[in-house]
């Protein structure tokens, strides 16, 4: 009978192999004394110059088979093989106990494996592994046992370990390993990390179960779901392979839409942007071929601290995302705080009606010092790439044209301080109060741009808190309501030649992206895990023929009628 | 004895590369120098040390200097800490 385990998809992939079981057994060193400690912590040094050497090597391997950053872990590997607290300390325990080197490493190396252990923060509970990967190298040399090593598999098989470290993860021989699987581990591990760069299947924190996986017997994995059978039937093994095969194809597939534009099947070209709320995210929006940043949230930066952030730290944050995306565009949208989103810090005092409350611009204009350091450290940073600038819930012109002459006065106040400014940038704004869209023929001609903010846009429309079960059946993205809104501010915009954005949910659904496709829409900004999917939705779309059955849709009655309307031609595009 | 507290704006917090440079820079300075982080106390020229303070994007640490050029020290350690690393 076939068995199965579950554990946590680390990285995608499906494989079928032989499992080969790396023994893992730790060895725990007999306290000695010694006669002569000074002998010792010699013995005890040239076992750490010695891990050292291979470690270099193995960094430098590392860092031409995955690049400087994932090498980067063996730099931090070195860095503990020179570090005080562990090297000395395990000097000074030899020294002053007059022990063996052996057992002074493991009792100094196993203390700070369990404090790392302990700790709340994943991420941190899995450096436990670095210690334990520097370690285990010491303690084969002061042994003189040989560390093993992975690079030397020559048969096709899946990893079953209790973890990889590091070093075993950066040797794998890729030519016969085709996954692996480990009992502890997190999608944020090394290990799940290099496995997503190496591009092989992963699946991790299976639990003790993988300790009755019998040694060299077949077993199917997919670790898109994190399932694994272990002796599987012939009818499941052949559903597996197929299921190999068409994960396979249809990643490359997608991979292969990376560095292409988005264009519909005839012809027509938009831009597919990533919304972001950390710097970190960025890096994921480009190796997912993000064609920009469509939205930044600022909020991260003023969230979680005690006081606001000063012009210098925002100058640098802006800096560094403008750097990286550069020569792509950057929208950074300018403060967007209250409705559910407070500051213990600022104070601000308790309304009744957050959502319809002081939020966002309408703050930034009353409290104009903090929005001026905002604008001040946008401006210094927008030399470092293509800033747009863009403000968030706006109802009418006046506050839109109060906060471009802000902009603009802090604007010259840097030209005369001598600083240097991008030489232009574009200035747009959210639509996201129905007051905006209606009247958007009002707006078009002061904005460079216009960006539907779907989520509030909704709500506001549909006054229903989509929070509040008891109404969530009218937050309805397809309505017609909806799309004629999106209709009127799409074309306000065309009839001045700016463009319009979308940064809701609502722009990465498949769902509704052949209507906005089909309405105008020019860039799409969504979660960067929906691009490749819609940039190849897209590329089977034709612009003309969903401007017609826009059309149609918005004359439909119901949100439900216009989505099995969609569903259909779609079903009929693909088939 | 000299002491500030900073803001860490790295995004990914102060993982590998940003400690690899603080301690390396923390160990040519004679001062003793320490990294304190939620009550925590850690040595500043141990990159495991600073480890186990596991300091997140946005949080706030305070560097004591004891010692000899302290001041410079706390100048350019401060600097490192309110950096963005690559």
């Amino acid at each position: 009978m076939t068995q199965s385990l579950k554990g946590i998809g680390a990285s995608p992939g499906i494989a079928v192999a032989r499992t080969f079981f790396l023994a893992t057994e730790r060895f725990v060193p007999a306290r000695a004394a010694v006669a002569d400690e000074k002998q010792e912590v010699a013995r005890f040094r040239e076992a750490v110059a010695v891990s050292r050497n291979e470690v270099e090597a193995i960094r430098v391997a590392a860092e031409e088979r995955f690049g400087a950053d994932k090498a980067e872990i063996f730099e931090g590997h070195l860095m503990l093989l020179e570090d005080p607290d562990l090297i000395d300390a395990i000097e000074e325990k030899i020294t002053d106990e007059a022990i063996n080197a052996e057992f002074a490493l493991h009792e100094v190396a196993q203390s700070f494996i369990e404090l790392l252990q302990s700790m709340e923060d994943e991420l941190l509970r899995g450096r436990a592994v670095d210690i334990e990967d520097i370690s285990s190298r010491m303690m084969s040399h002061l042994r003189g046992v040989p560390h093993m090593d992975l690079a030397n598999l020559t048969e096709e098989c899946v990893i079953v370990a209790r973890d990889l470290t590091p070093s075993d993860t950066a040797q794998l021989n890729l030519a016969v390993v085709r996954g692996f699987i480990t009992e502890v581990g997190s999608r944020t591990s090394h290990s799940a990390i290099m496995a997503r760069s190496l591009e092989i299947p992963a699946i991790v924190g299976v639990g003790a179960a993988i300790y009755d996986v019998p040694e060299n017997t077949l077993l199917a994995m997919d670790a898109n779901e994190g399932l694994i059978l272990i002796n599987p039937t012939t009818e499941e093994l052949e559903a597996y392979q197929a299921k190999k095969q068409q994960d396979d194809q249809r990643r490359i597939e997608l991979a292969k839409l990376k560095d292409q534009l988005t264009l519909s099947k005839d012809g027509k070209q938009v831009e597919l942007a990533a919304n972001i709320g950390k710097l970190e995210d960025i890096q994921r929006a480009i190796d997912n071929g993000a064609e920009g940043i469509g939205l930044f949230r600022t909020e991260f930066l003023y969230m979680g601290r005690s006081s606001l952030p000063t012009e210098e730290e925002q100058f640098t944050s802006y800096k560094y995302a403008l750097e990286k995306m550069s020569p792509k565009p950057v929208v950074i949208r300018t403060l967007d705080i209250g409705g559910d989103k407070e500051l213990p810090y600022m104070d601000l005092p308790k309304e009744s009606n957050p959502f319809l409350g002081q939020r966002a611009l309408r703050l930034c204009l009353d409290r104009q010092d903090l929005f001026r350091t905002q604008l001040r450290a946008l401006l210094r940073a927008s030399r470092y790439g293509n800033l747009k600038i863009m403000f968030p819930m706006i109802a009418v012109l006046e506050e839109l044209l109060e906060a471009k002459r802000l902009l603009e006065e802090e604007k010259q106040k840097l030209i005369a301080e001598g600083v240097q400014l991008a030489d232009h940038i574009e200035v747009g704004m959210m639509i996201e109060v129905p007051a905006a869209a209606v009247s958007a023929d009002l707006f078009a001609p002061e904005v460079d741009f216009f960006s539907i903010g779907t989520n509030d846009l909704i709500q506001y429309t549909m006054a229903a808190d989509r929070m509040n079960e008891t109404v969530a059946y009218l937050y309805q993205p397809w309505h017609p309501s909806l799309l004629r809104l999106i209709r009127l501010v799409i074309q306000a915009a065309e009839k001045e030649g700016k463009w319009v954005g979308m940064c809701g949910e609502m722009a990465g659904d498949a769902t509704a992206i052949p209507l906005l496709l089909g309405l105008g829409l020019h860039e799409f900004s969504m979660s960067a895990g929906s691009i490749l999917p819609s940039r190849e939705l897209i590329g089977q779309l034709n612009q003309a023929q969903w401007s017609d059955y826009a059309d149609q849709a918005l004359r439909m009655h119901s949100t439900q009628e216009i989505t099995q309307f969609v569903e259909q031609l779609r079903n009929g595009v693909s088939s | 004895m000299i002491s500030q507290t900073f803001t860490i704006l790295n995004p990914t917090g102060f993982h590998v590369r940003p400690t690899k440079t603080f301690v390396q820079t923390a160990s040519t300075f004679p001062c003793k120098i320490t990294l304190i982080n939620k009550g925590k106390r850690v040595n500043g020229k141990s990159s495991l040390g600073m480890l186990t303070l596991g300091i997140k994007a946005n949080e706030e640490v305070t560097l004591e200097i004891d010692g000899e050029q302290a001041v410079q020290a706390l100048d350019a350690l401060g600097k490192l800490l309110t950096g963005i690393h690559e």
